[in-house]
């Protein structure tokens, strides 16, 4: 039995620009989900994260390559994605937005089941998955509104309307970001009991890499619409390889004893993807004559790369390592 | 020690609402020496922004504000609306968070930046001091030139901060300046505050709910829970050696990466942050706090001294440090 849960084999999503250009959101990914993980997709805003979780979701459809669920390429007839969206759920960043304001917490909850047409008693399933969501007792909640909980609680109720499914995958994107300090914690504790309990699988997106610290097994970095560096989470948090991660690292204020590598300007537009490794022209390598040194500046600003192993199950893709 | 250059003491702001009063600030006190970064640290709705807007006074009409705020020994609180005007933007000004919201839309960013100066009449020519201001926030003189929605959000910012600094004030209050940037463009914004703050010699407040950024911005900080400051000190100290458990929760909200304690152990607190109008008895923060006793039920807790410039509003320091 493979532990693959789900991958992304080659996938390039494009948009159509304002001008007639194209971005190119996602340019070629390659990305394993193993089952009973949390892995991370960390990077900057525009990098793609969002728009690789929504193609996992299968609501963008990829130009090229495929996302393959369970050994089986996800099909994009109706059919199929209602069945494949019972196992698959997603959380997003803001809780009040995804709430129906006019909704109670239990309609919230029930609406998966009604759409999946799950036999069995609702009104158990909505009270579990609300107790296993830390909203205890359940019978508390229930007949509540959006409005009359706190962010906490709201996110709760998020996850547990997509844990009423029993999914295989929750794809979580920002799922503290908009949470206080306090709070967060407690919601980073229940997904990994989620994992332990429930044995579901976490792909979580994030610009966060302490969050990746607190809760992810394996880390992978996207800059530009490609994953630019993946591994194991301690190793690719205490030993960076790739420039981007490595300054990403040094400009977190919880990262100590690492020299600060400011990068100038912002991500460049997914419509102007530089040529040869798409970091160079923000690439302190390159600025500082490094890459020169190396001998590779020339190889840094034409030849495109993709990722190779830099240790056992870490891997890159920058042409100095 | 010298003077201060601001004085707050016991300040109260309270809310008027349709389901009562809401004391937002409940008898906050603290000092800013001229060239000092002061971080004011808590969680929404603990009262730090509502202290931005009381020092300026652009709370909402009818909202009862009590103490004093002495600017050089004169009470803001007390100033005629002609004195007011002349002391906002050329004494204090603010960056707002949300750098989308705070700026006009249909107006060239630059206009907005004249307009400010023209007002104070602090310039001889204010497309000369416009382009001084924008090279002094790192931006090319040109995108005086744009519209806010041409500019990135880090960009945005720093308009917000040229602004800010348009007519030379002393005081620059930062409202959770980086909060919605990226980590990278959050780096670049912080480390210009700090360029400017010293080359400016600016004295600043800074207003974040994120404890990691202040100890690195800030040298001294005050953490707010439910409307009091509720722990003080070097901003270091407060971050590494936390005495209140609130501060401590706070602290570990954010971990260091690195921290093996924190690796697959999230930390956080139970229970939410109190509602305004329902404060708890006694130590406000005593029904999520894990080392409570009963008597911090309905004990009457004050700043103590806790070790050298450190203060928390926790019992336990009376006997020894929490941790």
């Amino acid at each position: 039995m493979s532990d693959v849960l789900l991958e992304t084999r080659g996938v390039h999503v494009r948009f159509a620009g304002r001008h007639g250009d194209v971005a190119r959101a996602i340019d070629g990914v390659d990305l394993v989900v193993k089952k009973g993980e949390v892995l991370a997709l960390v990077g900057e805003s525009g990098c793609g994260k969002t728009t690789l979780a929504r193609t996992i979701m299968g609501l963008e459809r990829p130009a090229e390559g495929e996302v393959i669920f369970e050994n089986e390429p996800i099909r994009y007839d109706r059919g199929f994605l209602r069945t494949y969206r019972g196992k698959v759920q997603m959380v997003f960043q803001d809780p009040m937005g995804s709430l129906n304001p006019r909704q109670t917490v239990y309609e919230a909850v029930a609406e998966g089941l009604r759409i999946q047409k799950v036999p069995g008693s609702e009104a158990t399933r909505v009270g579990d998955a609300l107790a296993r969501a830390g909203l205890r007792p359940p019978e508390r909640f229930v007949h509540l509104y959006p409005y009359e909980l706190s962010g906490g609680q709201r996110q709760r109720v998020v996850i547990a309307g997509a844990m009423v499914l029993n999914p295989s995958l929750l794809v979580a994107d920002e799922p503290v970001s908009s949470l206080d300090a306090s709070v967060r914690g407690e919601i980073l504790k229940l997904m990994l009991e989620l994992v332990h309990d429930a044995g579901v699988t976490i792909l979580v997106v994030t610009h966060d890499l302490g969050l990746a610290w607190n809760i992810a097994d394996r880390i992978a970095v996207m800059y530009l619409g490609r994953i630019v560096e993946e591994g194991p989470a301690e190793k690719l948090l205490s030993h960076p390889r790739h420039p981007y991660t490595r300054a990403l690292l040094s400009v977190v204020p919880e990262a100590e004893e690492m020299e600060q590598q400011i990068l100038q300007g912002e991500a460049p537009d997914p419509t102007r993807i530089p040529s040869g490794c798409r970091f160079h022209p923000r690439c302190p390598l390159v600025a500082s004559g490094e890459a020169e040194r190396l001998g590779i500046e020339e190889r840094c600003r034409g030849d495109d790369l993709s990722l190779h192993e830099v240790a056992p199950g870490h891997h890159a893709a920058c042409h100095a390592l | 020690m010298s003077e201060p250059l601001l004085a707050v003491r016991d300040l109260n702001v309270t809310y008027r609402s349709e389901a009562g009063a809401v004391p937002a600030v409940r008898g906050v006190s603290f000092d800013l020496a001229p060239g000092e970064t002061l971080g004011l640290a808590g969680e929404s709705g603990c009262g730090k922004s509502t202290i931005a807007g009381a020092l300026l006074r652009v709370l909402p009409r009818g909202t009862e504000v009590t103490g004093e705020v002495l600017l050089d020994g004169e009470d803001v609180l007390g100033m005629k609306p002609g004195r007011l005007r002349a002391v906002r933007w050329t004494e204090m000004s603010i960056v707002f968070q949300g750098a989308l919201h705070a700026l006009n839309p249909v107006q060239r960013v630059g206009d907005q930046i004249a307009e400010a100066i023209e007002v104070h009449r602090t310039a001889e020519n204010s497309e000369t001091r416009v382009a001084e201001l924008l090279e002094t926030v790192g931006m090319p003189a040109r995108r005086a030139g744009d519209f806010p929605h041409q500019l990135s959000g880090g960009q945005r910012q720093r308009i917000l901060i040229a602004l800010a600094l348009a007519c030379n004030p002393r005081i620059l209050i930062a409202d959770e300046p980086t909060t919605a940037l990226d980590v990278m463009v959050q780096a670049q914004v912080l480390e210009l505050l700090e360029r400017l703050q010293k080359e400016l010699a600016l004295s600043m407040i800074f207003i974040t709910h994120d404890l990691s950024t202040l100890s690195y911005v800030c040298r001294r900080t005050a953490v707010m829970y439910a409307g009091r400051i509720i722990e003080e000190g070097l901003a270091d100290e407060v971050f590494a050696r936390p005495k209140h458990p609130y501060t401590a929760a706070l602290a570990a909200a954010f971990p260091l990466i690195g921290d093996r304690s924190h690796r697959m152990n999230p930390s956080g607190l139970a229970g939410d942050p109190p509602d305004p109008r329902a404060i708890p008895s006694g130590c406000p923060f005593h029904p999520r706090c894990t080392v409570a006793v009963a008597e911090c039920t309905n004990a009457d807790v004050e700043l103590w001294p806790a070790g050298e410039g450190r203060q928390a509003a926790c019992i336990h320091v009376l006997d020894c440090a929490v941790r």
